[in-house]
């Protein structure tokens, strides 16, 4: 076992934080939550300077565009850029880690030359049409119906919590292309145009008082056949594919957050009195910020191993569902830790006179998705006991 | 950067596990709580193995190991519930003679500590005491004490009766306070280790108990609380090797701060694990036949040994306090 960073991969780290240093400066000012169109240009444009300069589609291959780093340059990557602030993926996010690697590894050749170059560039922005109402957990039972007619599918039915919905070029829509085949076997993936007659889009105002997610109607809308990935009914496995893709670092980001939240949740503590002490001073208190801490490097460490177990055998540990439960509730009790230092200061969403407390009160009503999207903490539990511990299905 | 063990490390696992799973099964284990936890020959096996000289250099007969290694060993001893003062005979072997050997056994107790326990009473030869000085090593004959009911049947207990004779100096206080950070790294592999054996044994009967026509682990109550287990395993797993691989390079990072995180996560692994492991057995998880109970014991046992989960949390905290 070895925790140390090679020369190159050292070499690589520096390169990066230099051109972070240089390139973070020129950033225009963040635009607000719900200025859509200001939210695209921020993450598309910090998207080019990314390509640009070489570090767009860091986990893809070369042949693609990317930069094909190793597992651990990804690593590194994620460590810096989060480290430094700078824009998160944002409206990049389905494109670059989602519907691109499914197009990289299941679209015709003449599919990839026309989206690939543009995702990497930041000129393609998708959203994905997946969950549906009466489809989140059980997301193969979705009823989104594609009839076939001629060389179109025509698509009528409901997504829901389709993110970035409202700004996308595309969306990686699932369809229901056999409604009489076992629920798997009759999906089919489609490239839709997110300009096409017939579908509205109704963003879903969330408990932050923001809209990042959207449900989108189809009524009749048409999309052409030869926008099918993959063969028809076989999208099921097409989506699945690409679940593994960011083998052993998907988290990394998250956990690079979580962990300077505790950071920021010191000094919060430092800055909140109590009589004619702070809240830091408050031993129990402290202890248990030393708990979580403990908490989080711990899941830092196991971040590495996968990584490491993926580098070595192609696939990562038993890892996705464990870290997701883990990151997610752990995320949760530093935000609630944070609402019991502010006590009534935790009443506004906006920073309290020199408190910088804003963050954590809008983080914990944000983070009480963490443990629900992409799989709620419910799922995830079953998903460890029947496939890691090998317990029988209900 | 690889994080995953070398293959010397997977050997010196998997020689440890075969070498508990001949020497040390359960029904062995058990029978030693009769035996006043250690049987001297099984432990000069433990010597004979090089489990105590795993990190001495070869001129004094050691393997030249580093912690990294002795994490990996001491994971499979708890996962074993292989019992006696393992930790503190590792941390003195290249100090007590015979210790690395597996000749002496040695325990240790802080000065100040109020209550007085010995642990293995009968069966040590001396006893580390640390205080403020360093560390001082005090023959087990001219300790006076009374033994009483230990919690874990297989760490028996004695309280001090009479004040700790000063006894020979043999660590300074930087030796000792190096000593405690070994020692905290060494414990939480054993805990580590027995968080892994409960949650098995938890599954394992879940699998095969049925109700309502049924294995009980079909159940979704149970699954949650079963992959929890696993969960948290998996969490100090990774925390336990860094503190590890930190100890040996303190380039990567700082080993409080690794151990800290050992420490803490691997005693909640272990003891949220017990726990668990007698809820999922019912009824029969209560009883002393199943082997459930002693997990739990083992895990409050170690939960204390070089620093509990709290002094390490502010110990994280203070690292806090300087990086934040």
């Amino acid at each position: 076992m070895d925790l140390r960073y090679s020369e190159s991969e050292e070499r690589f780290r520096k390169e990066l934080r230099e051109w972070l240093a240089g390139a973070l400066p020129t950033l225009p000012p963040k635009p607000p939550a719900d200025a859509w169109d200001d939210r695209r240009d921020y993450d598309t444009g910090w998207q080019r300077k990314l390509f640009d300069a070489g570090y767009a589609g860091i986990s893809w291959p070369v042949e693609y565009g990317g930069r094909g780093a190793t597992l651990v340059e990804q690593l590194v990557y994620l460590e810096e850029t989060t480290r430094a602030g700078a824009p998160y993926v944002g409206v990049n996010f389905v494109g670059t880690l989602h519907a691109g690697p499914t197009i990289m590894t299941e679209a015709s050749p003449e599919q990839k030359d026309e989206h690939l170059p543009r995702i990497l560039r930041g000129e393609e922005v998708w959203c994905q049409g997946f969950s549906e109402p009466n489809a989140g957990s059980d997301l193969g039972s979705l009823t989104c119906r594609g009839v076939r007619d001629g060389d179109e599918y025509v698509v009528t039915g409901q997504k829901i919590w389709t993110t970035y919905a409202q700004i996308a070029d595309w969306c990686e829509l699932l369809i229901r292309t056999d409604p009489e085949a076992p629920k798997h076997k009759g999906i089919t993936w489609v490239m839709f145009p997110m300009g096409t007659p017939g579908i509205e889009i109704r963003p879903i105002n969330t408990i932050t008082g923001t809209s990042e997610f959207s449900e989108v109607f189809f009524d009749e809308a048409r999309v052409p056949v030869a926008n099918r990935v993959g063969a028809e009914n076989d999208g099921w496995r097409v989506a699945m594919v690409t679940f593994g893709f960011e083998r052993g670092t998907a988290f990394v980001s998250d956990l690079v957050e979580t962990d300077r939240l505790i950071s920021e949740l010191v000094t919060l503590a430092r800055l909140v009195t109590r009589g004619s002490a702070t809240a830091w001073d408050d031993v129990a208190l402290r202890r248990e910020v030393g708990h979580l801490q403990a908490e989080m490097d711990a899941l830092w460490a196991m971040t590495k191993r996968n990584l490491s177990q993926a580098a070595r055998h192609g696939v990562p540990g038993p890892a996705g569902s464990v870290m997701k439960v883990a990151y997610s509730e752990l995320f949760q009790r530093v935000t609630d830790l944070a609402m019991r230092i502010l006590e009534r200061g935790g009443l506004s969403m906006e920073d309290v006179g020199d408190w910088p407390s804003g963050i954590f009160v809008e983080e914990r009503l944000r983070s009480t998705s963490f443990t629900i999207a992409a799989g709620t903490s419910q799922i995830q539990r079953n998903i460890i006991a029947e496939r890691i511990l090998g317990l029988p299905r209900e | 950067m690889d994080f995953e063990l070398s293959e010397d490390q997977v050997a010196l696992a998997d020689g440890v596990r075969s070498f508990c799973e001949g020497r040390f099964p359960m029904a062995t284990v058990r029978a030693l709580a009769d035996d006043h936890g250690v049987d001297r020959d099984r432990w000069r096996e433990l010597g004979d193995l090089g489990l105590f000289s795993l990190l001495l250099a070869a001129a004094a007969g050691g393997a030249e190991g580093g912690w990294a290694d002795a994490v990996v060993a001491f994971e499979e001893l708890g996962r074993a519930l292989v019992p006696g003062p393992l930790v503190w005979t590792q941390l003195l072997a290249g100090t007590v003679p015979g210790a690395a050997t597996g000749e002496a056994i040695v325990a240790g107790i802080d000065r100040a500590d109020p209550s007085g326990i010995v642990e293995f009473p009968d069966r040590l030869d001396h006893l580390a005491v640390v205080d403020d000085a360093g560390i001082w090593l005090v023959p087990a004959g001219d300790l006076v004490v009374e033994l009483l009911r230990p919690l874990d049947p297989l760490t028996p207990v004695a309280r001090l009766t009479a004040p700790l004779p000063q006894g020979d100096l043999i660590l300074d206080a930087e030796a000792a306070a190096r000593l405690r950070i070994h020692g905290a790294a060494l414990t939480s592999a054993l805990l580590l280790g027995s968080s892994q054996a409960s949650a098995a044994l938890a599954v394992a009967y879940a699998k095969e108990r049925q109700q309502f026509g049924r294995p009980i682990g079909a159940f979704q109550a149970m699954k949650h609380l079963l992959a929890d287990t696993f969960t948290r395993a998996e969490i100090a797993r990774g925390a336990v090797y860094a503190a590890g691989v930190t100890l040996d390079d303190p380039a990567v990072g700082s080993a409080e701060r690794a151990v800290a995180a050992a420490k803490l996560t691997a005693a909640e692994a272990a003891l949220a694990n017990a726990k668990t492991c007698i809820q999922v057995h019912g009824g029969m998880g209560f009883t002393w036949e199943i082997d459930a109970h002693l997990y739990l014991k083992r895990a409050y046992a170690l939960e204390p040994a070089f620093g509990t989960r709290d002094e390490w949390a502010d110990v994280m905290a203070d690292v806090l306090d300087q990086t934040a």
